[in-house]
């Protein structure tokens, strides 16, 4: 009879006795093994965060202190100029880099795209920026603006001895100045991405392109690029949010001077939390920087999952 | 070739050349600027080649140049990152695996958002959890030591890790669990006879992206560092931005140099992977 | 004693049934196929008697002992999967030992397993390559070989064959059932490919919607399908759905038909009192192509179909023909096969006809053809 076989006949066999552990390790250790990283995180991301908010509520100096202050921290960051001046900049910096960061970089994937030669070497070299830190490539290009030393000292060498390039030490250039090592150091990683896009472009659709007689103009155009949406926004994210994030490129080129004309909201939150003792308001620029992180990310990202879907 | 072909090709061929050149512009700059002498800077320009390979202010910046009030060159600064970054970077990345297996390969309710939820940590601007950071490490008495450091960038790496795993694990089929389960393994030993051993390409790309960003790190470094333990890239900028006496640039390249090349050699050696490591982290699921 | 047996059994995810009260006995030593098409249940049945997948509501026995709390481990069974799921970093002996390196088998003994498992796979000389180095059959043999190491009471194969090509697919079909004459072990195999369940299963379960439709010799499926879709899903090319309307004629029952050539009304061989159906009602006729052949010398009442294609496949043609507006296909010999557009006078066998409900598919014509 079926049910009168003993329930470990598979013992012999050298079966592990069933037993209630193994089945509850299998549903269990996964979580199990992920509780510590999500203990973690809890703490040190979502936990921190909060905390960050609960400081900008307070009247925090040099040290934390947790007395309420409602939203004076708030009307002393909103009423400080310094502030606004950093906004503005990030501004004028964000849509310089992001402009041309993507346009040079899909200018050079597209080049690159055309069976050349070297291309391995040449991907190299575009990328290498990126592999530095931002206090080197800054110090490199002080050292490239430097007036006595760098360009301008080389141009007029060359014969132009009027030739004028002090944009280091001009409050209205000096970010122009961020803005190129920024594009150095990111285009050839936007470069990297987009010939990934082009290269995951399917041929098959290029070769029915041209039997339908379009131009390699007209194929890029009208066929490779809308296909390259979701990789554009990609790119677009990431450029944003390194953006919002630059902080070690203003520190080693120009310290946020000359006055505040390069003070970036980074900036701004490490220079009053750090160096003037004021954390309540340091607080508050920091939950400011991530409002705008979030506001910026989200619908960036509900857009990138939106092409994704059109493209596949 | 038909002429106007080979003319867009020619065209092609200067427009990437170009830019290839000023890209490698500053490298070169700094480096030929690192070896020569401060009257041989005076008088040449930026471009010119050094008289000699002269490695005084290489010398300088690795051992006596002042950083502030110390004046021992970038040496200490250099170790200190070596002790930061090699178990941060050891710990992140095993995390990491054991956690992007559990999450692609056994999925269970809710894995999703605990993935989710852990990839945020890889979103936030750190500057919106400096603080209670800084006052986190004082509570564990690690504040402006290179442990509080090593806790620091092993925490924020993991989100970063862990996706990486979960993406090149996820990519397996489901089946491998299943038959090996079938088989009579359980999940560590599923983990260590059948993943781990096929996870080296994942794990170099996690090692060189941890490595390059911990060593190339600045905030973390500026502000839980002490006098101590500060990390290189603090180091560089001291150097560079105290200005006491005569400014020498050519110690100040030479330290940006020292600074920049084991993330350049790891880049040189291990470029392939390095690039897989970006695009991983710009594709996410 | 039985092999498996399958009581009841439910499974849902969240609010959604999958599985909706399956019962299946499988006796010791028989070969059972799972067929149906994707989405019917079919492999999640199989991975809940692996153990693989949770059991919602129900029993399973394997070998007479409860298994629904074991663990895959405690089973005592082997599986064979879809992409073989060899383990990547091990040999192939690695691949093939380690069900019995962690059953802690000693090591010699597993070295003999191993080579006569090998030997008689043929295999025997791939034994130290990596999955890698070998070609779709070479992993499909090894996968077998894992699970014929560990001499379970039971092997479980899910749609194994389905990456293979054509000519692979018919040579590791044979293989896996000489395997089976071989051993004499249960058998849960899993496909949605209906040659397969023909060729393999001692019996077959058609499943559909989380329901097991029919369960029977493949002979018994394939003369007496239990509905439409069962009549419809198992046989290439597919049984043939003529729509039409029943009528009595005398004591009997007929059925008109328009070939585009004639109009007739056909004799079927029903007898009234067991059909589920009354004259005048609509109904589909169930005729399998090769029941509708070229008339010869002895067709009494041969009928005129004009043809709208044909297609040779050899050792015959079939022909396209349109009958009561539907698509029909016939099997004719190569001979009598005529041209598009021509006509050609068919005999229509009528004996092994079925009829359906054409709104739920269901059979009525009471089970009696002929």
């Amino acid at each position: 009879m079926a049910d009168t076989i003993p329930a470990d006949a598979g013992l012999r066999k050298g079966l592990a006795r069933p037993s209630r552990a193994s089945v509850w390790a299998d549903k269990w250790i996964p979580l199990v093994v992920l509780s510590p990283s999500v203990v973690i995180s809890l703490i040190f991301v979502y936990g921190f965060l909060a905390a960050t908010a609960v400081l900008s509520f307070t009247n925090s100096t040099l040290m934390p202190r947790y007395v309420g202050a409602g939203f004076q921290r708030y009307i002393d960051l909103f009423s400080n100029s310094v502030w606004w001046t950093s906004v503005a900049n990030l501004f004028w910096f964000s849509v310089p880099f992001i402009v041309l960061s993507l346009g040079l970089g899909l200018l050079l994937a597209i080049l690159m795209d055309q069976r050349i030669r070297a291309e391995g070497a040449l991907r190299a070299i575009y990328l290498y920026p990126l592999a530095l830190s931002q206090i080197v490539a800054g110090t490199a290009w002080q050292w490239l603006f430097n007036p006595e030393y760098g360009i301008q000292n080389t141009v007029r060498a060359l014969g132009f001895t009027s030739f004028e390039f002090n944009w280091l030490n001009d409050s209205r250039m000096a970010m122009a100045c961020v803005v190129i090592a920024a594009v150095w150091q990111c285009t050839g990683f936007v470069a990297a991405l987009f010939l990934a896009g082009l290269r995951g472009v399917d041929e098959e659709v290029i070769k029915a392109g041209m039997v339908d007689g379009a131009s390699m103009p007209v194929i890029y155009r009208r066929i490779v690029l809308p296909a390259m949406w979701p990789v554009f926004f990609s790119v677009l994210l990431l450029l944003t949010h390194q953006a919002i994030k630059t902080f070690d490129l203003v520190v080693a080129m120009t310290a946020g001077g000359p006055g505040t004309s390069t003070w970036l909201p980074s900036y701004f939150m490490y220079n009053f939390s750090f160096e003037r003792g004021r954390m309540g308001v340091g607080a508050a620029s920091a939950v400011m920087i991530l409002v705008m992180v979030v506001a910026i990310l989200i619908p960036m990202m509900y857009l990138e999952k939106r092409a994704q879907k059109n493209a596949s | 070739m038909r002429p106007d072909k080979l003319v867009a090709r020619i065209a092609i061929y200067a427009v990437l050349g170009f830019f290839a050149l000023i890209f490698l512009a500053p490298l070169y700059v700094v480096l030929v600027t690192s070896l020569k002498t401060l009257p041989e800077l005076r008088v040449g320009t930026m471009l010119a080649l050094p008289q000699g390979l002269n490695f005084d202010a290489w010398g300088k910046a690795w051992s006596s140049a002042c950083t502030g009030a110390a004046c021992n060159g970038l040496q200490p600064f250099f170790m200190n990152s070596v002790y930061i970054v090699i178990p941060s970077v050891i710990i992140s990345s095993m995390i990491g695996s054991i956690n992007g297996y559990a999450l692609a390969q056994w999925r269970f309710p809710g894995s999703e958002i605990i993935f989710t939820g852990l990839l945020f940590g890889f979103f936030i601007p750190f500057q919106a959890i400096l603080l209670p950071a800084a006052q986190f490490l004082g509570m564990l008495k690690l504040a402006n030591t290179i442990p509080g450091l090593i806790i620091i960038q092993t925490v924020y790496g993991i989100a970063f890790c862990t996706m990486l795993f979960r993406n090149y694990y996820v990519a397996m089929p489901l089946e491998l669990v299943k038959a090996a389960r079938v088989d009579g393994a359980g999940f560590f030993r599923i983990f260590w006879r059948i993943f781990l051993p096929i996870s080296l390409p994942i794990f170099t790309v996690c090692v060189i992206w941890q490595f390059t960003h911990i060593w190339n790190d600045f905030l973390f470094g500026v502000v839980f560092s002490g006098p101590e333990s500060r990390p290189i890239t603090v180091g560089l900028n001291n150097l560079v931005n105290t200005s006491e006496g005569v400014k020498e640039y050519n110690v100040d390249t030479a330290a940006a140099l020292i600074t920049a090349l084991p993330t350049l050699i790891v880049y040189i050696i291990g470029g392939r992977y390095f690039i897989r490591g970006l695009t991983a982290g710009a594709v996410k699921g | 004693m039985t092999g498996l047996s399958i009581r009841n059994v439910h499974k849902s995810y969240g609010n959604v049934p999958v599985l909706k009260g399956i019962n299946i006995d499988v006796a010791e030593g028989e070969f059972l196929i799972l067929v149906g098409s994707s989405g019917c249940g079919k492999s999640t049945l199989l991975n809940m008697i692996a153990g693989l997948e949770t059991i919602t509501q129900g029993e399973i026995a394997i070998g007479g002992r409860v298994v629904n709390d074991l663990p895959p481990k405690s089973r005592d069974i082997a599986m064979v999967f879809q992409s073989y799921a060899l383990y990547p970093s091990m040999t192939v002996r690695e691949n093939i030992s380690f069900g019995l390196e962690i059953r802690k088998v000693a090591p010699e003994e597993r070295k003999r397993i191993v080579e006569a498992v090998a030997e008689s796979l043929q295999i025997s000389h791939l034994l130290d390559r990596k999955p890698r180095q070998l070609s779709g059959g070479q992993r499909q043999r090894v996968a077998m070989g894992r699970a014929l190491a560990r001499d379970p009471t039971l092997f479980l194969f899910d749609e194994p064959l389905s990456n293979l090509d054509a000519q692979l697919r018919i040579e590791m079909r044979s293989e896996i059932k000489m395997m089976h004459k071989r051993t004499g072990k249960t058998v849960c195999y899993v496909t949605h490919d209906q040659v397969e369940a023909m060729t393999l299963g001692d019996r077959i379960a058609v499943m559909k919607d989380g329901v097991v439709q029919q369960l029977g010799r493949p002979q018994e499926i394939y003369d007496a399908p239990a509905n439409m879709y069962v009549a419809g899903f198992i046989g290439a090319p597919p049984m043939n759905f003529i729509p039409g309307t029943l009528e009595g004629e005398g004591s009997g029952l007929v059925m008109s038909i328009d070939t585009g050539a004639e109009r007739r009304r056909l004799a079927l061989p029903f007898r009234p009192a067991d059909v589920k159906a009354r004259p005048g009602q609509k109904v589909v006729l169930g005729l399998r192509p090769e029941r509708i052949t070229a008339a010869g010398a002895s067709t009494s009442d041969p009928l005129k179909v004009r043809v709208d294609m044909t297609e040779p496949t050899g050792p015959d043609t079939l022909i396209y023909a349109t009958l009561n507006g539907k698509r029909t296909l016939c099997r004719v010999q190569p001979f009598a096969a005529p041209k598009a557009g021509e006509a050609i006078a068919l005999d229509f066998d009528l004996s092994r006809a079925l009829l359906f409900d054409p709104e739920s598919g269901a059979r009525l014509d009471g089970g009696l053809a002929g």
